[in-house]
Order: C-alpha cells, then structure tokens, then sequence
C-alpha cells in the first residue's frame, strides 16, 4: 500500500492536482490540533458549569463552537448525557462517521467490521470486551450515526472531583469514554 | 445496497481488536491517504455521499479485510478516473500524459485550516414542512435500493418513535448519485431493542437519523 499511495500522490502532485505543502498541513491539523483533548475541554467545561451545560444539551454545535471547535466531521453535533439510570454509546454502523472536530480522528476499533456490527444488537457484551459493565437497570441508548449528526458522549463527573478546576477534570476525560465504551478515569487511577 | 458494509446487527465478524495507546496513524502513508483524500475533494467532482458510495461499492469479500484507509485509496483512485480527473493509463502507469497541461490545485497548504474548520453542513432552507413532529410513531420502509442509502438493513420495516427534529438536510440516497441535494426533513428516531432485535438483554434502544423518504406514520 505504502507504493501504492507513494505513486498516486506523485502523479497528482505532478498533474497539479494536489499541492504537498496542503497535504502536510491537513496531516498537521489532524496530529496537532484537532484531537480528544478538545472534547475533553467540552465535557469538563459542562461538569464545572452548568449553564454551559445546558447550552451544550441545548445546542451542541453552538456550545462547541464557544470553545472555538468545529467544521469537518463537526458541523452538526449532539451532545447526550450519561446518567445513574442512561448509558450512551456511539457507533456508525454503515461507515465510520466520528466526530472529528471534538475527538480527532477514529480509532481502528471504532472503523473495525466487529464493533459496527455489533454494537447496535449486543452493546453490553460490546462494553463488556471494553471492560465496561453496565447493569441492566441502566437503560443502553446506542446512537447510529447514519446521517451528519455526529454525537459526543458527557461521561458522568467521577466521584471526588469536587472543587476540581476544568483542566484537571478534563484529564480525566477519555475518548473513549467520549464514544461511550469507558467511564470518565476516577481520580485515584494513573492518567 | 444491501452490501456488507451495512454489517449492523450481524454476529460472527470476531473479537474486537483493542490497541493501547494506540498511534494516530500506524504506517506514514496512512496520512498521506487521508490527505489525498480531503485534497483531491476540494475539486468538488465529488461529494461526502458519492464518496460513501464508492467506498462501500468495493467487492465485499475486499472490503472486509482492507482496513479503512485501503478502502479510502481504493475508492479515490476509481474516483479520479471516473470523474476524469485522471486517466486510466495514468494511474497504471504514475505518469501525466505526454503534453497534458498542469493543473493549479484547488486547495493550497494555506486554505487548509479554513476549509477544515468550516466543514460542509448540510442542513438546507426548504419550503417543504415536516410531515411528522416530536413523539409521532413510524414505521421504517421496506426498501432495498440497488444504490446509496443510509436507512441500514437492520431498521428497515420497524416500528420506532421520532424523538427529535433535525429541520432539512442534503438526501444522500440522490446525491450520492449525481441527482441533486433534494434536501428533506431529517428526524432522529428512536427504536427499542426488543422491536429491533427481539428478546433484548436489559433495557436497550437504538437511536437512527433518518430522511423523511425512508418513513411511513405507524
């Protein structure tokens, strides 16, 4: 694949189709801006205020947009909330739709053949492989993102954290609990 | 196309791979692939839907054991030719045609932190009002289209409840296909799992967006 690509990236540059120096700054934005520290930033900002909170459940789009995240992969956002008694998960079972604008690009499990499938007809055994037990007293919402509506996962705020500034919380937060496959760390485990 | 990309609900595709701390890229072409992509786009020959449907247009038996960024390269190089931005010939051989002219790249290193950071929405003003609202129960069609759809095999002819109003978006089943963005209401649908799936472990439901077309009122 490596030649491949290799080839195909010099026959576009040579035809004009494509300049290098873009190349290199969409890989830059991917590597070095856009990632899960953003939504991170998202999620404790809305554990610390709670009229952020309500914006971000409101209007994720605008409330994301207030921390200055958007565009690609971004343009439509929901925000839903766990809770004791809602677990959300997020899959796209038909390709691999992310929200890349707040958690940067997707993992290779997310994109993979076994979680799309089976996350939506068994996600407490799909949680299960992630380590995640949820009860059965909690109600599972998945979420399929088979339209431009990409969602975010707000863990719940662990226990302890009381006082806690938004920088510090949001080190807590996870990708993967922002997917919905993981809670938010406890403040005790190892970052 | 009811093909294998539409895997929601099958068993039997194995285990998932977990990696820890897994890198951003795990081969330096993967990059260059996915720049490719969002580069190449920027002529606009294309659109996200067409794209989606070139990639799950791939062989299925290919199309499960080529990892995501295979499927992206894979389904580029038949864009640029079909689209006739590049020949045949040109890709086989990874050379421009003897005297072809030297196109200026639509999309400069310069451009890109702006057209990253708007995106391409695709919600759209319509005149057409929204046939159902908040709390009214559907039924998904039947509909088994040769071509791009994104109502997935699973939630076809089911019966679920509309619990948002998402206002007009581009309809992907057309656009995909070079017949206009013919943007429809799109409502967020909830479905319980036992209506899905049967006998269901635990309270569960799945949450689909979907285009007014795939609806019927239950």
């Amino acid at each position: 694949m490596a030649l491949k690509v290799k080839a195909l990236e010099s026959l576009l540059v040579e035809k004009g189709l494509v300049d290098p120096a873009a190349l290199d700054a969409i890989i830059d934005t991917y590597e070095h801006k856009v990632g899960p520290r953003n939504g991170a930033h998202v999620v404790a900002r809305a554990w610390s205020d709670g009229a952020y909170r309500a914006r971000l459940l409101a209007d994720a789009t605008a409330a994301i947009a207030e921390l200055g995240y958007g565009g690609r992969q971004g343009e439509h956002m929901v925000a839903v909330e766990n809770t004791p008694q809602v677990h959300n998960l997020v899959v796209c079972t038909l390709c691999s739709c992310y929200p890349w604008s707040v958690l940067g690009l997707p993992p290779v499990w997310y994109k993979s053949s076994p979680y799309r499938s089976r996350a939506v007809i068994d996600p407490r055994g799909v949680m299960t492989e992630f380590g995640l037990a949820v009860g059965d007293e909690v109600e599972v919402r998945v979420w399929d993102s088979t339209a431009e509506i990409r969602y975010l996962v707000i863990p719940r705020r662990p226990a302890g954290t009381e006082g806690w500034s938004e920088e510090a919380l949001a080190g807590l937060v996870s990708r993967d609990s922002m997917i919905g496959v993981a809670l938010a760390r406890a403040p005790e485990s190892p970052a | 196309m009811n093909g294998v990309h539409d895997m929601g609900g099958m068993h039997g595709l194995g285990p998932i791979a977990l990696e820890a701390d897994e890198p951003l890229f795990h081969k330096p072409w993967e990059a260059r692939a996915l720049a490719l992509v969002l580069a190449a786009g920027a002529w606009r020959r294309w659109n996200i839907d067409a794209s989606r449907h070139w990639r799950e247009s791939i062989p299925g038996p290919d199309y499960l054991h080529m990892s995501y960024y295979e499927k992206w390269i894979t389904a580029l190089a038949e864009q640029l030719v079909e689209t006739g931005l590049v020949t045949r010939d040109e890709l086989e051989t990874g050379t421009p045609e003897p005297g072809s002219a030297k196109a200026v790249p639509p999309l400069t290193a310069g451009q890109v932190p702006a057209v990253l950071a708007s995106g391409g929405p695709t919600s759209r003003e319509t005149g057409r009002a929204p046939l159902f609202s908040v709390g009214d129960r559907i039924r998904t069609r039947n509909i088994n289209p040769t071509g791009h759809t994104r109502l997935p095999r699973y939630a076809r002819n089911h019966v679920g409840v509309i619990t948002h109003a998402h206002g007009a978006h581009v309809f992907p089943d057309t656009n995909a296909h070079g017949l206009g963005e013919q943007p429809q209401p799109l409502y967020q649908v909830c479905f319980e799992a036992r209506e899905l799936w049967g006998e269901a472990v635990g309270r569960s439901a799945v949450y689909l967006d979907l285009w007014e077309d795939y609806l019927d009122r239950a």
